[in-house]
């Protein structure tokens, strides 16, 4: 049985805007299409940019990759803002009571003193890489083209200082608060040989001018591997030595790291079948910095987990690329 | 070991301000290339104020309330068909020119901070002008959903965004936020953070979403309370970045006085679409133009410079002119919309006998002696079947877009009207204010582009003038434009109503 309300209907005029019912036809439109579909401004820029007169304040230029139509850029997650943050709030509920459980039961305490030095050594330094990821994926937010892929990079940045802030609160639970754990990893990086491959690579790509450069640089081929090896195989690690309670704190990380990987992999997929020029522009960005990012972990991933480690990382990697569509 | 209690400033400074670092790989300038080109001098980023101590976790977990109860009001509001509860029909294209001309400016913003939340050296100023950008996208995305039932239901919100980029009023919202973002960043936070987001938000945010609280708009409303908080938030770092900057060094005093007096006039003249919004598009009343001018920015806004003049900051240039201007422009503009009302996305129409006589009441030195009299003149040609609508084409201001339509103050019967020359062409603006703008930057107003030159260089198709609204504006034309008497608005609305 169901039971039926009677209501007046009125008629619409018509089903959604304009632009979204030139490219999806006369119907209903999503709350998703409705908020990213043709927003930005396309034409007619009034001013060049003082900061960057060569270009207009939205260009299309800003990449060596070309796209007819840049809205193919369709998040698979269906992110706009209203989306976004719920499902972040969620996650983030979870992360809460993981934390508030590990804190609770003084679960610190309980680490093998070898297992915190290497979180310490090993994990609390990605605090600095998360915040470089932060700036390169707002990077590509503010000079991209087309809110598809502008508002998701822009989900990115944030969930990266996000991120950030979770790997230095995990400091703050080793430590009892007092930042030391959190300054003796910046030490390391900034001065350990075992992270300046890692510095220096990001450096780069802090200096980096093609967005969608710094994008393949970051998310795809660094995140790639960094979140491989620490989060699944240092990880993995750790338990083996009675560390596994650390799971608890990075549990958000690598429910993350799945989520972001889908849209990650549809932006790379959309942008190699688009033409063999940008498939051809991928592959050699995604070479040179794959070169540049294995020199980079080899000693972490040798510290962290073991000989061999980078090689798991870099095959769950080529695996992602050529269900791209990438060297095949 | 019993874990210390840290303090949130402490905390803050540890998840946020300690996740940078000095680079030794590459040249840091060169990651943050744009902080010295505009004369600003920086002396030390650590000395940034957090204007509010956000974690993102907290973010994600307010944000996401706010927006399950907003989407709430939304869904509810669909359901029962809630524009059926508006004031009167004519409210809806206060809705409109919201829609087509300030949520794109919402989208401005959102890059405009995501450019600064990527640039600035300092971390604390980058991540609050980073969350400011996501909030920023929120405000449009939410404000397209919000309105997205309107667009349902009314003529003239359909093409918005391919309005905003083409037609010849929008280009002043747009081309104010196009110069704030062309500029460095440090004019853009003087411009949108401060002048913007602290002292004219209440002239410019808060009208409408009033205006929609008394002309039974829930599904606007209720995005504008939602929006209070984030517009809280955006208002502490306005303010911390002009304390920031000022107290950094002397020698920013001058240029950021210079921005000051720049993005005032340019903010008074963007505000004029809210003057005439609030006293001739809103049935329901808020309070007259005159009256928000001189709370918000004669009182509020005193008490700020007030505030400010310890720095060496003074009211802005041609407060005194902007003062006088609360009597005139909301009727200038319009009368200029109304004259103009076949190349207007919206409808316009004349004030009823009740509305003149509240105009009346509340510009008494002005309204009967220069405005009355032509409404009076209007209502006689349409009751004679001769609606006026003017064939011409207005000529622009170089700088703030606007049609030649404001008057010498002192003397309100004579069109205002500057005019300079550079590099051999003459250009022409509405006032002192615009055209000492365009002469401290002639190389960046140059490039303006001008609707009205645009169409007479043939940039926008026709030949005529229906041509180019039909196929360059995409305005159903017949539907979107003219008066509101006899428009498909007002004929569904009747018979949504039952009234013939």
């Amino acid at each position: 049985m169901t039971i039926e309300i009677k209501t007046a209907t009125l008629e619409p005029v018509r089903n959604t805007f304009a632009h979204i019912e030139r490219r999806f036809g006369d119907k209903p439109a999503t709350r998703y299409q409705e908020a990213t579909y043709d927003v930005q401004s396309e034409v007619n820029f009034h001013y060049r940019p003082l900061w960057q007169p060569e270009l207009e304040l939205t260009d299309t230029r800003r990449t060596a990759i070309k796209m007819a139509d840049w809205y193919a850029f369709r998040d698979p997650r269906q992110f706009y803002y209203g989306a976004y943050v719920q499902a972040r709030a969620k996650m983030q509920e979870v992360a809460e009571n993981n934390y508030a459980f590990f804190e609770k039961r003084g679960l610190a305490e309980r680490m093998p003193e070898e297992a915190k030095q290497k979180v310490i050594r090993c994990l609390l330094p990605l605090r600095h890489v998360e915040h470089a990821a932060n700036l390169n994926n707002m990077y590509g937010s503010a000079y991209g083209n087309g809110t598809a892929i502008t508002q998701a990079l822009l989900f990115d940045g944030m969930d990266r200082l996000g991120i950030a802030q979770y790997v230095s609160r995990i400091g703050l639970l080793l430590d009892g608060n007092t930042g030391d754990a959190l300054s003796e990893a910046r030490s390391y990086w900034m001065s350990d040989p075992l992270w300046q491959g890692v510095r220096r690579y990001l450096e780069k790509t802090l200096v980096t001018e093609d967005w969608f450069e710094v994008f393949i640089a970051q998310d795809v081929v660094l995140d790639s591997l960094i979140y491989n090896l620490i989060y699944e195989q240092f990880d993995a690690k750790l338990a083996q030595q009675d560390g596994q309670d650390l799971g608890m704190l990075t549990e958000f990380m690598q429910v993350w790291f799945k989520d972001a990987s889908r849209w990650v992999d549809a932006v790379l997929k959309t942008a190699a079948a688009e033409s063999d020029e940008n498939r051809l522009q991928l592959e050699q960005w995604i070479s040179h910095w794959r070169g540049q990012a294995e020199e980079a972990l080899s000693l972490v991933a040798h510290e962290a987990v073991e000989e061999g480690a980078l090689q798991v990382a870099r095959e769950a990697l080529d695996k992602r690329l050529s269900k791209a569509g990438l060297f095949k | 070991m019993a874990a210390k209690k840290l303090n949130i400033k402490e905390k803050y400074r540890l998840l946020t301000r300690d996740l940078d670092w000095e680079f030794s790989y590459e040249d840091r300038n060169k990651a943050f290339p744009f902080e010295e080109f505009e004369g600003i001098k920086i002396t030390d980023w650590s000395k940034w104020e957090d204007p509010f101590r956000l974690t993102m976790d907290a973010y994600w977990k307010y944000q996401a309330e706010k927006e399950k109860k907003l989407y709430a009001i939304f869904d509810a509001f669909a359901q029962n068909d809630g524009h059926l509860n508006v004031s009167d029909p004519r409210y809806v294209n206060a809705v409109k020119l919201f829609l087509t001309g300030v949520s794109p400016l919402e989208y401005q913003a959102y890059q405009g901070f995501a450019h600064v939340g990527r640039q600035f050296g300092g971390v604390g100023a980058r991540v609050a002008c980073q969350m400011q950008s996501l909030d920023e996208l929120r405000h449009v995305q939410t404000q397209i959903h919000a309105m997205s039932h309107y667009n349902k239901f009314f003529d003239g919100l359909q093409e918005y965004s391919h309005m905003h980029d083409r037609v010849w009023y929008l280009s002043v919202p747009k081309s104010f936020f196009n110069d704030a973002r062309s500029a460095g960043p440090f004019e853009f936070m003087i411009a949108i953070g401060f002048s913007f987001e602290y002292v004219l938000t209440n002239l410019l945010f808060v009208p409408f979403m009033s205006g929609a609280a008394h002309n039974g708009d829930m599904a606007t409303v209720t995005f504008g309370f939602s929006a209070q908080s984030d517009e809280a938030r955006h208002m502490t770092l306005g303010l911390e970045i002009i304390k920031f900057l000022l107290e950094q060094h002397e020698d920013n005093v001058p240029v950021v006085q210079k921005w000051i007096d720049k993005w005032f006039w340019r903010g008074s003249r963007l505000l004029t679409i809210v003057s005439m919004m609030m006293d001739y598009m809103l049935p329901n009343k808020v309070m007259s133009w005159k009256e928000a001018w001189e709370v918000y920015f004669e009182e509020a806004g005193g008490a700020l410079f007030k505030d400010l003049a310890r720095y060496g900051i003074r009211m802005p240039k041609y407060a005194d002119v902007i003062e006088k201007e609360k009597e005139h422009i909301s009727h200038q503009a319009w009368w200029t919309f109304y004259t103009h009302g076949h190349a207007a996305g919206f409808h316009t129409w004349i004030p009823t006998d009740e509305e003149l006589d509240w105009l009346s009441a509340k510009y008494p030195d002005t309204f009967d002696k220069y405005y009355r009299p032509r409404w009076e003149l209007a209502k006689e040609m349409e009751a004679k079947g001769e609606r006026f609508y003017t064939s011409g084409l207005p000529q622009l201001c170089q700088t703030c877009q606007i049609p030649m339509l404001f008057t010498e103050m002192d003397d309100p019967t004579q069109i205002a009207y500057r005019d300079c020359v550079h590099n051999g062409e003459r250009y022409h603006f509405c006032s002192d204010g615009c055209k000492d703008i365009f002469e401290e930057e002639p190389e960046k107003f140059v490039q303006s582009w001008l609707p009205v030159h645009q169409i007479f260089q043939g940039n926008c198709g026709g030949p005529g003038v229906e041509d180019i609204l039909r196929d360059y504006y995409r305005m159903n034309v017949g539907a979107d434009n003219m008066d509101m008497k006899g428009s498909p608005d007002e004929l569904r609305w009747k018979k949504w109503k039952g009234v013939a």
